[in-house]
């Protein structure tokens, strides 16, 4: 990859002072950081080209569809996809929303909706609520306790018992960091038809899933979690599949003709995004996807894997920690506990040092119950991290565990 | 302020470090009382806590005026020595002495303050007005 410590200048608040100390942020599972690119391209709008997308044929509506509209293609390319399979939504849970409800009309009592034991609260409750309305049923691909992951002939074997008509699932666990063997799913449910979903929230920047070679029917993320603004997420649907999905918002911008007896809607991706879109947090996210188009991807992968294994290292080498997860096959988020210390004490105590990290049930409460556990410490790396900052973050975490003990 | 309650906010304010400022926090949360299981139920728990935070207050008939007792507890170290602090500071006080107490100032001087932001997860905002409330209501 490209120098690191040169980098890291692009991301201002990485030379924040945090409580005296320079910052150390260990929590991009929760949220990434932003270059300044994304930061200069939000201002840049407001100040030199504000006004509405798809309205009015002035200059400046002219420009700002077109920067739209070209982020669209941004990432219908780094995804390897068409742009009009992306459609903009304000997150991966307003995305899995959509989903969840589009795909209930055509759902019947003791129809099968299948997700892991991994899912963020995001991929489980909208789905409970079509449930309870439709008398589908969910169920849940468990953890194999042993070996911290699902596994795929209990994932196959489940498939083959429940035939499920929608499979939900994470490319990585944002509470532990697993990267679920998706494509292996995907492909083995095509046996039974069932239609499939990637919550992609923690996966898009670490892992640039390609559309094609996954080859599931949905795809979602959030911008906010790969260099971009918040509010903003995508859901990229297969256009045949997409474009038949029931829409669940209407108002302006989804409709080609109206009147007062009857409403047709346009054609996807138009007819998800009723109102005036995240024009400023589209164009802002096109940076940030030029800006990881010139980081080489595989030297990412090394390099993130480095820091990964680095930390993985040092943490298993303080007595008393419990790492949990799958340590191999990880985004290069760790959740940890000491002895029975309460992970808020840790994380208090690492905060005095200047160092970010996340505790609780990273809203995978499920997850945590079959865990035998309340929370963790979770510490989330990304390519911006350096392995100074894990020493340092190290020394900091013992120094904090001596003033438990 | 009784001469405990004194004692503790010099001991934390003359901390040298935050080192010291928190271990004297979490020594503090040592001295705390177990909560028997009967009381550790979840009507009795805080909304808006990372950590649990049971607490129970009730107001103790006085010659004159009713007085504050507190019982609380909290799965953290952290937590338990930030209610230690509390119920030192309100313990036995009339509805009108506690209102006429200032928190804020007192965490502030203690370099506290930071614990009273809601986004730290810990409840100490929510446990307080909890008490002015209760205090207010017993006028
Ligand atoms: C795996 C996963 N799915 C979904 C979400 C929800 O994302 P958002 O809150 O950006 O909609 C998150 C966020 O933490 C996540 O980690």
């Amino acid at each position: 990859m490209c120098n690191i410590d040169i980098l890291r200048h692009d991301f201002p608040i990485l030379n924040k002072i945090v409580n005296d100390q320079p910052l150390i942020y260990l929590d991009s599972g929760a949220t990434s950081q932003k270059p300044q690119c994304v930061i200069d391209s939000l201002n840049h709008f407001y100040t030199n080209s504000n006004s509405n997308v798809h309205r009015g044929i002035h200059t400046l509506g002219d420009q700002a569809t077109t920067s739209y509209e070209n982020t669209r293609e941004k990432v219908a390319q780094f995804i390897n996809a068409v742009p009009k399979e992306i459609v903009w939504t304000k997150g991966a849970t307003e995305s899995l929303n959509i989903l969840a409800y589009g795909l209930s009309q055509s759902l019947k009592p003791r129809d099968i909706i299948l997700i892991s034991a991994l899912e963020h609260h995001a991929n489980i409750v909208p789905w409970q609520q079509v449930c309870a309305q439709t008398g589908a049923i969910l169920k849940v691909i468990p953890l194999d306790e042993t070996l911290q992951k699902i596994t795929l002939s209990e994932t196959f074997k489940l498939i083959d018992i429940y035939k499920p008509k929608i499979i939900s699932l994470s490319h990585a666990s944002n509470a532990l960091g697993n990267i679920q063997p998706v494509k292996e799913i995907i492909e083995y449910s095509k046996k039974y038809q069932s239609i499939t979903i990637i919550d992609g929230a923690q996966a898009f920047m670490h892992l640039r899933p390609d559309m094609k070679n996954l080859d599931c029917d949905f795809y979602v993320f959030s911008a906010h979690k790969a260099l971009g603004p918040t509010g903003l997420g995508c859901l990229y649907g297969k256009y045949e599949v997409l474009n038949t999905l029931p829409v669940y918002q209407t108002g302006g911008e989804m409709i080609k003709t109206v009147s007062f007896e009857e409403t047709i809607f346009s054609e996807a991706p138009s007819k998800f995004e009723a109102g005036t879109p995240n024009i400023a947090g589209v164009i802002a996210f096109g940076s940030a996807i030029d800006y990881l188009d010139k980081i080489n991807f595989n030297a990412q992968l090394i390099y993130e894997k480095a820091l990964f294994l680095s930390l993985r290292n040092q943490l298993e080498n303080i007595s008393g920690i419990k790492l949990y997860g799958d340590l191999d096959q990880n985004i290069g988020t760790i959740s940890f506990n000491y002895k029975n210390e309460h992970p808020f004490d840790i994380a208090t105590l690492l905060d005095q040092y200047g160092i970010a990290v996340r505790v609780g049930n990273h809203c995978t409460q499920p997850l945590m119950s079959s865990l035998n556990i309340e929370g963790t410490v979770r510490v989330s790396l990304a390519f911006y991290n350096t392995k100074t900052e894990i020493e340092v973050f190290i020394k900091h975490l013992k120094q904090c565990l001596s003033l438990l003990d | 302020m009784n001469d405990t309650y004194i004692n503790i906010k010099n001991k934390i304010s003359n901390a040298n470090t935050w080192q010291e400022k928190y271990r004297e926090i979490m020594l503090l949360g040592k001295t705390l009382p177990q909560l028997s299981n009967e009381l550790k139920i979840d009507s009795a728990l805080v909304d808006g806590c990372e950590s649990k935070v049971w607490l129970h207050l009730e107001f103790k008939i006085g010659l004159q005026e009713n007085t504050l007792f507190i019982n609380a507890n909290s799965d953290t170290r952290i937590v338990k020595g930030l209610l230690c602090i509390i119920i030192n500071l309100y313990s036995d006080l009339t509805p009108s002495e506690i209102l006429s107490i200032n928190p804020e100032k007192e965490f502030e001087d203690m370099s506290l303050l930071k614990h009273l932001s809601p986004s730290r997860g810990n409840g100490i905002k929510a446990i307080l007005s909890v008490i002015h409330n209760k205090a207010t209501a017993q006028k």
